[in-house]
């Protein structure tokens, strides 16, 4: 009989366990009116530092519970938020910022000019590592503190008083009010970072914010927040509750939205795209973000321009995003992606307009310009990506586009893993590879000075002295017209050289309830709750 | 006795010195680098980080350190995971591990050994095929493809279960279930064959004729002889079990610890690895032991003297 009840002794053991370990209210259900909402963030945050942190998701649960001088709107331009006003010097190169009366913790301390000083200065210093530090380095002396030559008293930041922080830029930079709003450029609570440097921010208890939310649970997968009384503006804040799952599965993400679990879901999985575009809960929003592939041009055939364009040419971009990719991409025929606003209110990808067509006898006489009519001895080349479904299907498209259109018979394709697939793309060891970039910031510019000589992004090896100078003007003008100018002749360069042919602009394809309202989507990433609310 | 349990203790110690050893060597034979992301980041910031968690320094230098520190019972911080470290997520994850591996493993052996044993008793009749046809179910249908069936079925049309996360005794339900199919199955198959090896032992014929009752010759005599192989079974299933599993808990949004064991890999965060390699190497060979001091208690032919005596 041991056996027996050693069994009986096992199922008791484990029944305990369990029972004791999961009881307590699952938090999804509330009584009375209580107006909650609940969105799947879709995974474990890496970092609950604003600091420390560089995804998406991450960026999503700050906007919520923290807030920088300014806040960005649904256009991704920026509003005043813990500044009020700002001042800006005739050679655009000292910022000082008004922040208003009375601001506090989530915790009631009160939010001084100091608190952002100390919290920039954190941010740099090189003993934090931050990878988002270069964020900061448009700020004078801060890359040199960063990299360890400079002083910390150098770093052009100060708070003159309690309510004003003047700032002084290395050089003009149009979008300095956009980059406040960024979470490396949040004000932290500082007594919460010294008693606890390397912790604070990873238990609810010991983060305290200044957004229009408090976070007031984390644990076993989901954040809680409720509103931040202290918040300046908190009568416009008018949900009672948030709940962020952070459910990866995209079909159970899925699923949990049709059983009415969640509002609102961080994406779509391709496949299902035709059938809930029928539900008419599929939202596809703007994402600031090119797919693109990259040509290593240093090696043949990829040197000969000819070829690069020839095979940029031949790609049926339109048929990619409709039979293959399904979540409303639009096909790319330049590099920047739609989005981002002119000084005169003109989209820069509308003003700039497409730089070549899908044309087939245009690919076919460039490409026997180039000494392969008909695809007629053109060399082996590989197609990398990284693994993913996706990416190989596009690629499989593509490979057959190339045979149809061009002749080209010896395509390869090959997947490498992710930290693999990037190691060999900073070596060059490729001959096209698959890439993306999502823009930083709202400006041209986080999708052009990444083709400098030289730069760490740039994998095509891509190198001209007429680009390479036109970017430092760029840099160096105050005159925004002419600095989108510049942008334009830029990518015109680009576009000319092709050492990367893009494919198509990105989308963010989620789920949405039709009683939520009022949340705002941020194309470089995000998406703000603020002002969100169920409608009843 | 004290002496088989030291030998066993120190043979256990160099068996994990081993794994650190050789999981250190092949990590870092990975191309990549825990701080590699597809925005390249400045010169100067990745020299800050790397000196920040002293991958900067030489190889055999960081392994020293490390295995200095894993004595003292620091597995370090996480690369990836900024501000956690791998002892934070291990004692985070694997209680949620624990509830859902026991739930999972009690299943199994309660389940499996009670199909087993009717199939055995009888055997070449309809319990039988019954039961094998679903042990054979069991072991060929992979638990991502259970997992989503229950989902559909239970959560999406029947809405009497949540479809994922966690948190409430509802919860746990359908990720044990799922997990459990497959060594349920291999269990019920186990039992069967060890039931019907002792069946057909001459001690069973004694043990009817003189005249004890057949639940009792069943319980007493069969079931006890044909445990053996499933207690052999159970210590590395529950090591596999009670770490977690990478697909259910995606598809059920466990806060686990079996995500880690995958996603560390691809994010090359070492300690990660390394601290979880180490985990589930004490897991495996303490239950192991644990196993060879239940057999003795099950059967007292088995004695634990070593291989010399």
């Amino acid at each position: 009989m041991r056996k027996f009840t050693f069994t009986v002794l096992i199922l008791l053991i484990g029944m305990t366990l369990l029972i004791g370990g999961c009881s307590g209210d699952d938090g999804t259900t509330d009584g009375g009116d209580a107006m909650v909402f609940r969105y799947n963030v879709g995974t474990e945050p890496e970092t609950m530092d604003p600091h420390l942190s560089t995804g998406i998701p991450e960026a999503t649960i700050m906007l919520q519970i923290y807030e920088g001088l300014t806040r960005l709107n649904e256009d991704g331009l920026p509003e005043m938020a813990l500044a009020e006003s700002v001042d800006v010097s005739d050679d655009s190169m000292v910022y000082t910022f008004h922040l208003r009366d009375g601001l506090v913790w989530s915790n009631g301390e009160s939010l001084t000019a100091e608190d952002f000083e100390k919290s920039w200065k954190r941010a740099l210093s090189p003993e934090l590592a931050a990878d988002y530090a270069y964020m900061l380095w448009y700020i004078k002396g801060a890359e040199a503190y960063n990299s360890g030559e400079g002083s910390v008293d150098d770093v052009m930041v100060k708070a003159l008083d309690e309510k004003t922080l003047e700032v002084t830029l290395e050089a003009p930079t149009s979008f300095f009010e956009s980059l406040v709003a960024f979470k490396t450029y949040y004000p932290l609570y500082q007594p919460a970072i010294e008693a606890d440097p390397e912790g604070w921010h990873t238990s609810a208890d010991t983060i305290v914010g200044n957004g229009p939310f408090k976070l007031v649970s984390w644990e076993q997968g989901k954040m809680e927040f409720v509103p931040n009384d202290n918040y300046y503006d908190a009568e416009a804040v008018v949900l009672d509750r948030m709940v962020f799952s952070m459910v990866e599965n995209e079909s159970t993400e899925l699923t949990m939205f049709e059983t009415g679990e969640i509002d609102m879901t961080h994406t779509v999985p391709g496949q299902e795209i035709p059938r809930l575009e029928e539900t008419g809960e599929l939202h596809i929003l703007p994402y600031l973000g090119t797919y693109y592939y990259i040509f290593q041009i240093e090696e043949s055939p990829m040197d000969d321009v000819n070829v690069r364009k020839a095979l940029t040419l031949a790609i049926d971009r339109e048929a990619i995003v409709n039979n293959v990719t399904q979540g409303g991409q639009l096909p790319a025929y330049a590099y920047v992606p739609y989005g981002i606003p002119e000084p005169d209110g003109v989209d820069f990808r509308e003003k700039g307009g497409d730089f070549f067509s899908y044309d087939i006898e245009e690919a076919q006489s460039l490409l026997a310009e180039a000494g392969y009519p008909g695809g007629e001895g053109f060399p082996s080349v590989e197609i990398l990506y990284n693994t993913s479904e996706m990416h190989k299907m596009i690629a499989e498209a593509i490979q057959e586009m190339w045979k149809q259109n061009l002749g080209i018979e010896n395509v390869t394709l090959t997947n490498q893993e992710w930290g693999v697939y990037l190691d060999t793309r900073d070596e060059g060891a490729f001959q096209i590879a698959r890439a993306g970039w999502i823009g930083d910031y709202l400006d041209p510019y986080t999708f052009l000075d990444m083709w400098m000589t030289g730069s760490g992004n740039n994998n095509s090896r891509f190198s001209n002295e007429e680009y390479d100078s036109l970017l430092k003007d760029v840099r160096m003008t105050d005159d925004e017209v002419a600095r989108m100018e510049m942008m334009h002749r830029l990518e015109e360069i680009l576009m000319e050289e092709m050492p990367v042919c893009p494919i198509y602009y990105y989308t963010d394809p989620i789920m949405i309830k039709d009683h939520v309202k009022g949340y705002v989507n941020i194309a470089t990433g995000g998406k703000d709750f603020k002002a969100a609310y169920i409608e009843q | 006795m004290l002496g088989y349990l030291i030998r066993r203790l120190l043979s256990a110690i160099f068996a994990i010195w081993v794994v650190i050893t050789v999981t250190f060597i092949f990590m870092h034979l990975i191309p990549g680098g825990p701080f590699q992301t597809e925005k390249a980041i400045p010169e100067a910031i990745k020299e800050n980080i790397e000196a920040r968690y002293k991958l900067d320094q030489p190889l055999h230098i960081q392994y020293l350190d490390y295995l200095g520190n894993v004595v003292r019972g620091d597995l370090g911080p996480s690369y990836k995971y900024r501000g956690q470290t791998v002892n934070d997520i291990i004692s985070e994850r694997f209680p949620v591990s624990l509830q859902l591996g026991l739930l999972t493993f009690v299943i199994a052996i309660v389940l499996g050994m009670g199909a087993g044993i009717v199939a055995a008793l009888y055997q070449g009749r309809m319990p039988d095929y019954i039961t094998m046809f679903f042990s054979t179910v069991g072991i060929s249908v992979p638990s991502f493809i259970l997992g989503t069936l229950l989902m559909y079925v239970f959560a999406f049309r029947l809405g009497l279960l949540p479809a994922a996360m966690w948190g409430t005794p509802q919860h746990v339900i359908m990720p044990a279930v799922a997990l459990a199919g497959l060594p349920t199955a291999f269990i019920a198959r186990l039992t069967r064959s060890s039931m019907l090896d002792v069946l057909n032992q001459d001690y069973m014929r004694t043990a009817l004729a003189k005249g004890l009752s057949r639940l009792r010759i069943i319980w007493v005599h069969a079931v006890k002889n044909a445990i053996i192989p499933v207690i052999t079974y159970s210590g590395p299933l529950l090591a596999a079990i009670l770490t977690g599993s990478f697909i259910v808990e995606n598809i059920f949004a466990v806060p686990g610890l079996g995500k880690h064991f995958v996603t560390s890999i691809y994010n090359r965060d070492y300690t990660v690895i390394l601290g979880l390699t180490i985990f589930y190497s004490i897991l495996l060979i303490g239950l192991n032991m644990f196993v060879d001091f239940a057999y003795t208690l099950i059967d007292p032919r088995i004695k634990l003297t070593g291989g010399k005596e």
